[in-house]
């Protein structure tokens, strides 16, 4: 044991230590206390205070949700991709299903999973608190579970004939192969997820269904509070503090883990500019982190010994097959059924109703257009100049960084305030929401475009004399179109999802609202109309979907084949 | 005794378009005990994909593979294996990297360190325990591949062109090391079987060599070579063996293939027009006659893996004619290095016209629409009747860039049409 083990006399408990301990100490009485307090509170309509001084309590709590549901995303995502990846024949389904579950707004999955949660505890706040967290996860876990997948799923084909031919079991394979493969996508998905979780976060913590209202203390509900109290001054202090929230978890937490994950990368090539963070320096030094690294390790093997050393599968197969049948009869049952009910509850939906959600849903279509496209115009110019200015693009994408990850749906009451008495308000507020949440996927992803355009080219744009207009249709387009594609898919599906928060909102309060599919889905769940709200979810998911097939990625198929670099 | 033993060893890969391509036909080998045998042959040839059989990776369409007389299902129990790209986990340290074989195994902690760091030593790496492979240099990565390999104690070890993707010194330092190990018996291994495109580094290390033929791949010789270890590469027998051996991969097959009616199935070699002029060019300045083609592969210090497809090139349009291992210029050939460049295109035009049917074909096609246009996608969907979409596509861009450059049709990039020239003049 000369290698690792490191003798007791050496160990030094530094400062940074001292701080992690007590960090860890604080975190565990906090989630105790915050848990009693559970309990405690009788029923689900909770008076939410504007004093200032519950903000940090209220922080807190928010932060715990979103902690518990990127936890349960995290481990969900695993699962699901693993499984995605490795079960051929579940493959095809699980991954429509990941696309469909994807474009389906956060609202509509309130009432089933509020009601269900509520059935499950019907006492205190537990099922409500709950509820928020599942409401938070299932915003966040999608394009996470995409990514694990993507990752198992193209596994180089030299590593995992080496986990093989030195007989790794399935689990060692997953602790040493393929998760620190994974780790990589898995680390940036989860910024662009819980950056989403904070978008929806006032969406998630206080919303209504038929009769009942549902609030929560925290802080999502504390900024909706205040918008519909009109209350400035608490609105701007909230935002402020969602802000210094968002900037100290982002230099806490993802820049460190961000450094962290370049060890799992697999070009073997030393790249020019690594990632830093001061704080995952500190926690490099000190004596603790990597000791609870050590455990970890040690702790992965031990559960890696007590699994099978070798799976045998071939004398169990006829077992496994027929446990696996009843398994996916069950499933294909409950779907069935599940399917069955739908259809009632869309058939009773009388005509009208239905052409009332086809008109709606072309409004959203329009107001989501004129904002993606908006959106393009501004992006591209700015985004190509940042990307072809080396010197700018490395002082400017931090900063975009932090721009993007302030939740625009917190911004939006205020916006809403100036906006709100003229003509059409609401309106324009929605685009601009549509805007503010989207525009970012475009601005990196336009950025990353041009910063790659080789320098050859350039040069010989210059030489050649294209300008103006020549250079941009012959050199910048051409080269940034299959990254602008990219950003536009997914600017476009957060587009539609912010349509529900933007077009029907509880305000000064009054309840705004302006015709579209975004508005049908919240005010159904408002009302508690199940059969509406179904329809007009089925609608969204069918639009988006047909967009991104016939649209984006007959572009995008077309930008890599003819401009691919 | 045999330790591995390949029956009729047979694999067909079943392709996403519906034809199936024989990779390996009817290998049946033994690997004794002792033994240090290599398999050689030109890409393409499927070695990879025998090795992968053995080693269990790959399930034979028909035949079996044994170890120690027992069949083999799943990974191969006696074997570990050393990948061309070393294929270390680059989240792992050296140290991790060698245990995770060990650790696979169950054994407890403190065995397998020590046995790992025992290999580290062995194979020279000591005092890089700690690093990753990203800080190692090519040739270090590759010796942990092979210390990972070694430390699980296989009875055979199987190598994929483990120095091919290092450089001429580093490989034969590392080569040395591994004969060193083996010869002076410092590793329990009972034998080795390497993969190598390589002709000098098969018989500069193995007892015995198996010369695999492609399309399909079967086993066209084996040679044995007899000389003692250290070998010595200027030694005469050993350039005598060397030339024996590059005679035997580059002739005609010994066993004759079956006659297949189809015209265009002989695959074009991935060659471009500018390589087969060059060589020309630079083969009629070397030589006047004959000429060895070992030789040539040497003097124009190319490895016989790059220069292999140039050589066939040029034989399929009759520019060289190689018989037993010997290149002579045809007198096109010689005609074609002195001739100017419009010169030059005739004398292509001309051959290839002569020689490859594919060409013909094309041009039948072409001729006989009235608008004398033929989208891409038709020749692609004829070939892949006979070829992989891949390599299907690989034919058409070689059938492209040679009729191009005999100005025989030409390729509309945005249409995706393949038309004659002529077209262009009329239009």
């Amino acid at each position: 044991m000369l290698y690792k083990a490191i003798p007791i006399k050496r160990i030094k408990i530094s400062a940074i230590d001292l701080g992690i301990i007590f960090f860890l100490f604080a975190f565990i009485y906090g989630v105790v206390s915050t848990a009693r307090g559970w309990r405690e509170s009788p029923g689900y309509a909770i008076n939410i205070s504007l004093s200032f001084f519950s903000l940090p309590y209220y922080a807190w709590l928010s932060i715990l949700r979103q902690f518990f549901a990127y936890m349960l995303s995290l481990v969900f995502s695993i699962t699901y991709g693993y499984i995605a990846s490795h079960n051929k024949s579940l493959e095809p389904f699980m991954i429509s299903l990941l696309d469909i579950l994807q474009s389906v707004p956060v609202l509509s999955f309130m009432p089933g999973v509020i009601l269900g949660l509520i059935a499950l505890f019907p006492y205190g706040r537990v099922g409500v608190e709950l509820g928020s967290v599942v409401l938070i996860f299932t915003g966040q876990v999608w394009n996470m579970a995409f990514s694990v997948y993507g990752s198992m799923s193209t596994i180089p084909r030299d590593f995992d004939e080496a986990a093989n031919v030195f007989n790794l079991t399935p689990f060692q394979k997953f602790i040493y192969v393929e998760l620190p493969y994974s780790t990589i996508g898995l680390v940036w998905n989860s910024m662009m997820s819980v950056a989403g979780g904070w978008f929806f976060l006032m969406a998630c913590e206080m919303f209504t269904l038929g009769e009942k209202d549902f609030r929560l203390p925290g802080l999502g509900s504390y900024l909706q509070l205040a918008a519909i109290k009109g209350d400035i001054r608490a609105l701007l202090v909230g935002l402020g503090v969602m802000i210094a929230i968002i900037v100290i978890i982002d230099q806490l937490v993802w820049r460190p883990l961000i450094a962290w994950a370049q060890k799992f990368k697999v070009e073997l090539s030393s790249e020019e500019s690594v990632p830093h963070s001061a704080i995952f320096t500190l926690l490099q030094r000190s004596t603790i982190a990597p000791l609870i690294g050590g455990a970890v390790e040690d702790f992965w093997e031990r559960i890696s010994r007590r699994f099978p050393k070798k799976v045998s599968i071939s004398p169990k197969k006829g077992l496994l097959s027929i446990t696996r049948r009843i398994l996916i009869s069950i499933l294909a049952l409950i779907v069935v059924y599940g399917c069955f009910r739908l259809g009632i509850i869309v058939y009773k939906i009388p005509a009208f109703r239905w052409g009332d959600i086809f008109i709606s849903d072309l409004f959203t279509l329009l107001r989501v257009s004129f904002a993606v496209g908006l959106s393009i115009l501004w992006t591209l110019p700015v985004g190509v100049f940042i990307g072809m200015n080396p010197r700018l693009s490395t002082v400017m994408q931090p900063l975009v960084q932090i721009f993007a990850s302030i939740p625009a749906t917190a911004i939006f009451p205020i916006i809403l305030m100036w906006l709100v008495s003229l003509r059409g308000g609401l309106s324009i507020a929605s685009i601009l929401l549509m805007l503010l949440g989207t525009q970012w996927y475009l601005l990196f992803n336009i950025i990353a475009g041009a910063m790659s355009i080789p320098a050859e080219l350039k040069e010989a744009s210059s030489i050649f004399g294209l300008s103006g207009i020549d250079r941009w249709r012959k050199l910048i387009i051409p080269a940034v179109l299959p990254q602008l594609v990219t950003g536009a898919i997914t600017a476009t599906g957060g587009a539609w999802n912010a349509s529900v928060v933007s077009e029907y909102v509880h305000f000064r309060g009054t309840t705004l609202s302006v015709k579209g599919l975004g508005a049908m889905i919240s005010s159904s769940a408002d009302r508690g109309d199940f059969g509406v709200l179904a329809a007009s979810t089925i609608i969204m998911i069918i639009t988006v979907t047909i967009i991104n097939r016939f649209f984006w990625r007959r572009l995008y198929w077309l930008a890599e084949e003819h401009y691919s670099l | 005794m045999a330790i591995i033993e390949t029956k009729n060893l047979t694999i067909i890969f079943d392709m996403p378009n519906n034809t199936r391509i024989t990779v390996l036909e009817d290998i049946s080998f033994t690997l004794e005990e002792g033994e240090f045998v290599a398999i050689l042959g030109p890409s393409g040839a499927g070695k990879s994909t025998l090795l992968r059989a053995i080693a269990g990776l790959i399930t034979p369409t028909h035949g079996e593979v044994l170890y120690r007389g027992k069949l083999v299902e799943g990974v191969n129990p006696g074997i570990s294996m050393v990948f061309q790209s070393a294929a270390l986990f680059p989240w792992l340290t050296v140290l991790e990297n060698v245990e995770l074989g060990l650790k696979a195994k169950g054994l407890p902690p403190k065995e397998r360190r020590e046995k790992a760091i025992k290999m580290i030593d062995l194979i020279g790496l000591d005092g890089f325990e700690s690093a990753y492979p990203k800080e190692l240099s090519g040739g270090m990565r590759q010796r942990v591949g092979f210390a990972r390999a070694l430390v699980v104690e296989p009875e055979v070890l199987l190598m994929d062109e483990p120095f091919s993707g290092l450089d001429i010194l580093t490989a034969e330092n590392l080569r040395n090391d591994l004969l060193d190990l083996w010869i002076e018996h410092k590793i329990p291994t009972k034998s080795i079987l390497l993969i190598t495109h390589s002709i000098e580094e098969a018989v500069y290390l193995a007892d015995r060599v198996i010369i695999l033929d492609r399309n399909p791949g079967r086993i066209k010789q084996e040679i044995y070579i007899d000389l003692p270890h250290w070998r010595d590469r200027d030694d005469e027998a050993f350039l005598r063996l060397v030339d024996r051996i590059y005679g035997i991969m580059m002739g005609k097959p010994l066993v004759p293939k079956t006659v297949r009616p189809e015209r265009y199935v002989t695959p074009l070699p991935h060659v471009r027009v500018g390589a087969i002029a060059g060589f020309i060019e630079l083969l009629s300045d070397l030589v006047d006659t004959k000429v060895d083609i070992y030789k040539v592969a040497e003097d124009l210090q190319m490895d016989v893996a790059d220069i292999q497809p140039v050589i066939e090139a040029a034989e399929l349009l009759k520019f060289i004619d190689t018989t037993g291992g010997d290149i002579t210029i045809t007198e096109e050939g010689r005609i074609f290095a002195e001739a100017d460049v419009l010169e030059k295109k005739q004398i292509f035009k001309k051959l290839l016209l002569e020689h490859v049917p594919f060409i013909q074909q094309i041009l039948q096609v072409l001729n006989s629409k009235s608008n004398h246009r033929m989208p891409v996608e038709f020749f692609i969907e004829l070939l892949e009747t006979k070829f992989s979409e891949s390599e299907a596509h690989n034919q058409i861009e070689i059938a492209i860039d040679w009729g191009r450059y005999a100005e025989l049709f030409a390729y509309d990039e945005d249409s995706k049409e393949i038309y004659l020239e002529e077209e262009v003049v009329e239009s």
